[in-house]
């Protein structure tokens, strides 16, 4: 095996092109998620509804994953990191200062922003299985580097911190999980619709150029290194939003939620729901909640295993995640529509 | 300086595990292009195959070149029923695959001989090596077959027929594919070969770190982080590669200070990076070159 130069032509990216208008759920489906979003809580229990606010910001970390790799073509292992930062942002504001919730989420944003692009420095040198190392290690790095004693009257160290649930405001009569849901649901379809904006963008036209092609975005005239650390650092805030929800929904923190597994979980997420189309996130949340659940109701001894071949079905029926179920729902209606 | 050389051959002899492990993952990455995050479990599950056959009564020898061949077969089948099949799906969707496989191993491997810990024996004995109180016999032992093996690997690859097949599959599969190379087989050999690197590592590491399902975790974690710092592409770099995760985990457990055990990892890792952005294709990578 020689030092020699090995040439790699075209054809073995890592991320397939996802054109940007394969990326999005069209304006009628839309709206029937939506409407079922808004009403299926007024009639199911507080469990959940609890599950599906659990839905709703785990698929956000999903989404702004999605935005890394299937946008721009970078890979992450470190989003539990992010997701960290911005549920202990959240926590230690709103119970060691008793700064209201709904102004944490922002600041939990944009202090994850800032993390994310100022990490994307030195991983610009780095792509495919380096870029995962490199983020793999920022993972493994944040459940010690939030035990570290200095930090504890902050974060509490290995105890974690007991967050107080919002009632709901302005009298509603509402349940406190109920308007946690709507609340959440409210945040993420903000967060959605500026993702979705933000990749029809030339911003976004300039993710995906990188994505299909470095060089020849660069060629173009495409800033790479300004545009690959911008996608970190969108993709590092939405997930701090998403981990500060986490942090009022479960009422609680600790370092041990923020490891390696949760970034493979999102990961997950990510590949069942379709890599680059932003909707199946939710798809892909609702896989990693249930699944296992499921999994552990078949066999108590073997639920690893059964969440495994699980997983194995899924991919070899669908290669391509619930995009692909998308694309044939789609062929299908409309050759009912021809007939 | 004392402490200095002290630690040095204590991380020494920690890397020779690593560089171990670094070694199958280089292989398989070789063969299919791909980190395999189940390689671990797999290795993992190899070791308690042959800790079973020594419970039978099998010779620790016998029980090691059997589990050897099971091991290779076992890799093979995997490739042959399970990844075949994904052999066209995007990159991600394979590596999602892994996963799964990873949760399958260590999930059955846990039904079948539970979670208690269990002694594993070595060959080596474990007295002192050379009167050193750091490196014991079983160390040094581990050492010399990391070096055997690499140089095993370094002939078959450069001076057999196969070893020739199997590079060329992996670097220009369909110009390969034309000269009359099965290119699918070579894959599922390069998986046969890398399970069985595997279970040698498994079965060398056990005494040390003991045998129980999760045997693997920090251990293949340290061995990715040693086969990309040497760069993917280069057996001789994986070992060397482990050999300098060892220390580095080592010394920065002893001079930095406030770093316990805990930090250890997240040190040595982040060195590994400021490393890699120097040498973004690891330190004996080849540099690889894109036509647009």
């Amino acid at each position: 095996m020689s030092a020699a130069e090995d040439v790699v032509t075209e054809g073995n990216e890592a991320v397939e092109a996802v054109p940007k208008r394969a990326m999005t759920l069209g304006l009628g489906t839309s709206l029937v998620v939506l409407l079922l979003l808004v009403a299926v809580p007024l009639f199911a229990k507080n469990f959940i509804i609890f599950q599906m606010t659990q839905l709703l910001y785990l698929g956000l970390a999903v989404l702004a994953l999605n935005i890394l790799t299937g946008g721009s073509g970078q890979f992450s292992l470190g989003q539990s990191a992010f997701y960290g930062i911005g549920a202990y942002v959240t926590a230690v504001m709103m119970e060691q200062f008793n700064i209201p919730y709904f102004l944490c989420l922002p600041v939990a944003g944009v202090l994850c922003f800032g993390v994310g692009f100022l990490f994307g420095q030195p991983a610009l040198r780095l792509s495919g299985v380096y870029l995962a190392l490199a983020t793999f290690a920022l993972a493994t790095a944040m459940p010690q580097l939030l035990k570290l004693n200095f930090l504890e009257p902050w974060t509490g160290g290995v105890q974690g911190l007991v967050v107080t649930k919002p009632d709901a405001p302005f009298g509603l009569k509402m349940s406190q999980d109920m308007w946690l849901y709507y609340f959440t649901l409210v945040v993420v379809l903000a967060i959605y619709v500026f993702s979705v904006n933000l990749l029809r963008s030339r911003s976004g036209r300039a993710f995906m150029a990188i994505r299909d092609n470095e060089i020849a975005a660069s060629a173009m005239g495409v800033n790479v290194a300004l545009y690959k650390t911008l996608a970190f650092g969108v993709s590092a805030g939405i997930t701090g939003v998403a981990g500060g929800l986490s942090a009022i929904a479960v009422q609680f923190v600790a370092p041990d939620s923020f490891t390696i597994t949760l970034a493979i979980q999102l990961f997950l997420g990510m590949v069942v729901g379709g890599v680059g189309w932003l909707p199946g996130s939710i798809v892909g949340a609702a896989f990693i909640i249930f699944v296992p659940n499921i999994a552990e109701g078949v066999s108590k001894g073997l639920s690893g295993a059964v969440f495994g071949v699980i997983l194995f079905i899924v991919i070899y029926l669908v290669p391509h995640g619930a995009r692909q179920v998308a694309i044939l729902g789609q062929q299908f209606a409309g050759r009912l529509r021809r007939n | 300086m004392e402490l200095f050389t002290n630690q040095v051959l204590a991380g020494i002899a920690t890397g020779a595990i690593y560089a171990c492990m670094a070694l199958a993952v280089v292989m398989i990455y070789q063969a299919i292009d791909h980190l395999n995050f189940a390689q671990g479990e797999m290795a993992m599950f190899s070791t308690f195959i042959s800790w079973q056959l020594m419970q039978w009564g099998v010779p620790y020898w016998a029980a090691f070149v059997i589990t050897l061949v099971l091991s290779f077969i076992g890799g093979i089948a995997i490739e042959r029923i399970l990844f075949k099949p994904l052999a066209k799906a995007p990159v991600l969707t394979n590596v999602a695959g892994f996963i799964a496989l990873f949760s399958i191993i260590n999930s059955s491997a846990g039904l079948i001989w539970d979670f208690t810990i269990k002694q594993y024996p070595t060959p080596f004995g474990s007295s002192p090596f050379l009167g050193s109180q750091l490196v014991s016999t079983h160390q040094a032992g581990m050492i010399g077959v990391t070096v055997l093996l690499l140089l095993g690997l370094y002939f078959f690859f450069q001076y057999t027929r196969i070893g020739l097949a199997m590079r060329a599959a992996a670097s220009v599969p369909e110009s390969a594919r034309l000269v009359g190379i099965n290119t699918s087989w070579m894959i599922a050999l390069g998986w046969g070969m890398a399970s069985a690197i595997g279970s040698i590592a498994g079965m060398l590491i056990a005494p040390v770190v003991f045998l129980e399902p999760n045997m693997m975790g920090g251990v293949l974690i340290y061995g990715f982080a040693a086969a990309v710092l040497g760069g993917l592409t280069s057996p001789f770099g994986a070992v060397v590669g482990g050999f300098l995760v060892g220390i580095f985990e080592n010394l920065a457990g002893t001079y930095i200070p406030g770093v316990g055990n805990e930090l250890k990892l997240p040190i040595a890792l982040a060195l590994i990076i400021s490393v890699l952005v120097v040498k973004p294709a690891g330190l004996f990578g080849r540099h690889i070159v894109k036509r647009v």
